[in-house]
């Protein structure tokens, strides 16, 4: 995450000095999620600090459990999750490749590439409903070819239970974080190395197996993991472009969060708690991962 | 640039890439990705300049500035979200920058004991999902009374914030020689002066990328406002959905575009600063 390049540290600071420098960043920081994590959890299980009203139980994780809504939920939005950054970071690293010596010191592709970095996800999904819904704009140029009849008969990509038009907004989004990454990390060092493969025979793909693409990983692991959070966490692109069943994990729990039934909070709190935990085992499948790569000589 | 002069100056390329690649086959690949990278903000273009524009027309019938008109009108509900927006987002930046600064010193120039649980502790509000973190601090934030109100906003955009400007400073900083520091301090300046006219000017450029950033973060939150400011504090991202659940389409688009002005401008104003950051480190998913 940081690095590697020191001009030399200071001079051995004595740790108060550090943990001074340190404090206000995390009292900003740590409290408000600390609380918000916590709160989460207190909730979930029945118990509302502050208010008499407390009764700690597992009955909203029993409800969830046992219902069939949490599993479907779990399951696409992990598959939308999966999808997204396999298929964003598969493109991001292609691109790269293929333009690594176009873009290099270019700053018009380097600009190219930011260009959607401050798009919202919000505006993001919106765009998306104009060109892929039943009578957007690839549906207008399918029917002015002839190729449909009438916007009925285009495929239904939003609102569908295959959230085509949910993977598309994050790939789009993410193509260009993924190939940044890539492009930051294809530097003049990764053309020595594979020239240095080339002369001694190695393919292009065993090139790109044993020399490229590890060159990458340390890179792209973590920023995967990012991406796979993030798309599993978002809340808008799934409500705008996203069907009524299944619904994803982060606009099942905004529903229950928002329920007249105020029974139902408990079960939305432990939603996030799911969220949480499927996220948190993402990053300690990254930290092994990467632990593994450390080893390797 | 063009592609002769870029592979001119980089004779590791031109030795070692086995196999050349045609400049003009790249170039129209990368047209064709810059197209399809520019398409959904064209189509928002499109829309907004149009009235009745349904299917099957393709070219618009009846081009109109309708929406522009009414969006940016005198005493539109647009120039308030701008407002709005943007003071939250000043003051998301001032403080994420004022602790940013020393945390990325300490995270980029020490090694100490415990460092990577800070680490840890910056980088887990990163990945958790925002709407769990406004479901879990609403209760906490009614009894504070933070819900509904500007600094509740502010308070719950330093938590996806402020550990992108610790990271983007302490990769700055561990580029960064105090030595000069150490030497303003030998001819007499204060911490503060050897602060203000010997680290500030080596740091600046750093600065400016992660306010940016930490702009565009805020500018885009829309969870966490909703839920936080209770519909009390609207922001561009909340008058969005709010007008896009109205139905049309024209003044929607409109406005998303509206929406994503200033950060792109900004953005592209930065563009300098921004490309120079390593990749890694400038990344908002």
């Amino acid at each position: 995450m940081f690095a590697a390049r020191r001009p030399g540290l200071d001079s051995a600071a004595e740790p108060t000095r550090v943990w001074l420098r340190l404090m206000p960043a995390l009292i900003v920081v740590v409290p408000v999620f600390v609380v918000a994590v916590g709160l989460a959890l207190a909730q979930s299980l029945g118990v509302f600090p502050l208010i008499g009203d407390s009764r700690l139980s597992p009955d909203a994780y029993r409800s969830l459990f046992s219902g069939q809504e949490l599993w479907r939920s779990l399951a696409f939005t992990s598959y939308l999750s999966l999808a997204s950054t396999a298929l964003a970071l598969g493109l991001g690293v292609t691109i790269a490749l293929a333009f690594r010596h176009l873009f290099s010191g270019s700053r018009v592709g380097a600009f190219m590439l930011q260009l959607n970095l401050p798009v919202p996800h919000l505006v993001g999904a919106l765009a998306m409903v104009l060109v892929l819904g039943q009578s957007g704009l690839l549906a207008r140029v399918a029917g002015s070819v002839g190729l449909i009849d009438g916007p009925a008969v285009f495929p239904a990509l939003i609102f569908d239970p295959r959230g085509v038009a949910i993977i598309a907004e994050y790939v789009w989004k993410e193509v260009p974080f993924f190939a940044l990454i890539a492009l930051a990390g294809l530097g003049s060092v990764a053309d020595d190395f594979e020239g240095v493969a080339a002369t001694l025979g190695a393919g292009r793909w065993r090139r790109f197996r044993h020399v490229t693409l590890p060159l990458l990983a340390p890179a792209l692991l973590p920023a995967s993991v990012v991406v796979f959070a993030f798309t599993f966490g978002t809340f808008e692109v799934p409500l705008l472009l996203g069907g009524s069943f299944p619904e994803a994990l982060p606009v099942l729990a905004y529903r229950r969060f928002t329920n007249v039934d105020l029974a139902a909070r408990p079960e939305a709190l432990a939603l996030g708690v799911v969220m949480m935990a499927i996220i948190t085992l993402a990053a300690l499948i990254y930290l092994h991962l990467g632990r593994r790569y450390a080893r390797r000589p | 640039m063009n592609q002769q002069a870029v592979k001119s100056n980089s004779p590791g390329a031109r030795q070692h890439a086995p196999e050349q690649r045609r400049p003009r086959s790249t170039r129209t690949l990368a047209a064709l990705l810059l197209t399809l990278l520019i398409l959904p903000l064209a189509a928002l273009a499109l829309f907004s300049l149009t009235r009745g524009y349904f299917y099957p027309q393709l070219v618009p019938n009846d081009w109109n500035l309708r929406a522009w008109r009414l969006l940016l009108r005198p005493g539109s509900e647009v120039w308030g979200a701008m407002v709005t927006t943007v003071s939250v987002g000043l003051a998301v930046v001032a403080v994420a920058l004022v602790v940013a600064v020393p945390a990325g010193r300490a995270l980029g120039r020490h090694t100490f004991r415990a460092k990577r649980l800070v680490e840890l502790a910056l980088l887990a509000p990163l990945l958790a999902p925002p709407v769990v973190v406004a479901m879990g601090l609403d209760f906490a934030f009614l009894r504070l009374r933070l819900t509904n109100s500007f600094w509740g906003v502010v308070l719950v955009h330093l938590v996806p914030t402020v550990p992108y400007a610790v990271f983007i400073m302490s990769g700055v900083f561990a580029n960064y020689d105090p030595a000069g520091e150490g030497q303003a301090r030998t001819l007499g300046a204060t911490r503060l002066r050897a602060f203000r006219y010997v680290t500030l000017p080596a740091i600046a450029p750093g600065l400016v990328v992660a306010g940016v950033l930490v702009l565009i973060v805020s500018w885009s939150q829309y969870i966490l406002t909703l839920l936080i400011g209770g519909g009390q504090v609207v922001t561009l991202p909340i008058l969005l959905f709010a007008t896009s659940t109205g139905g049309d389409t024209a003044l929607t688009s409109a406005l998303a575009l509206i929406t994503i002005a200033p950060v792109l401008a900004l953005l592209f104003l930065t563009s300098r600063h921004v490309s120079r950051m390593p990749a890694a480190r400038i990344g908002i998913p």
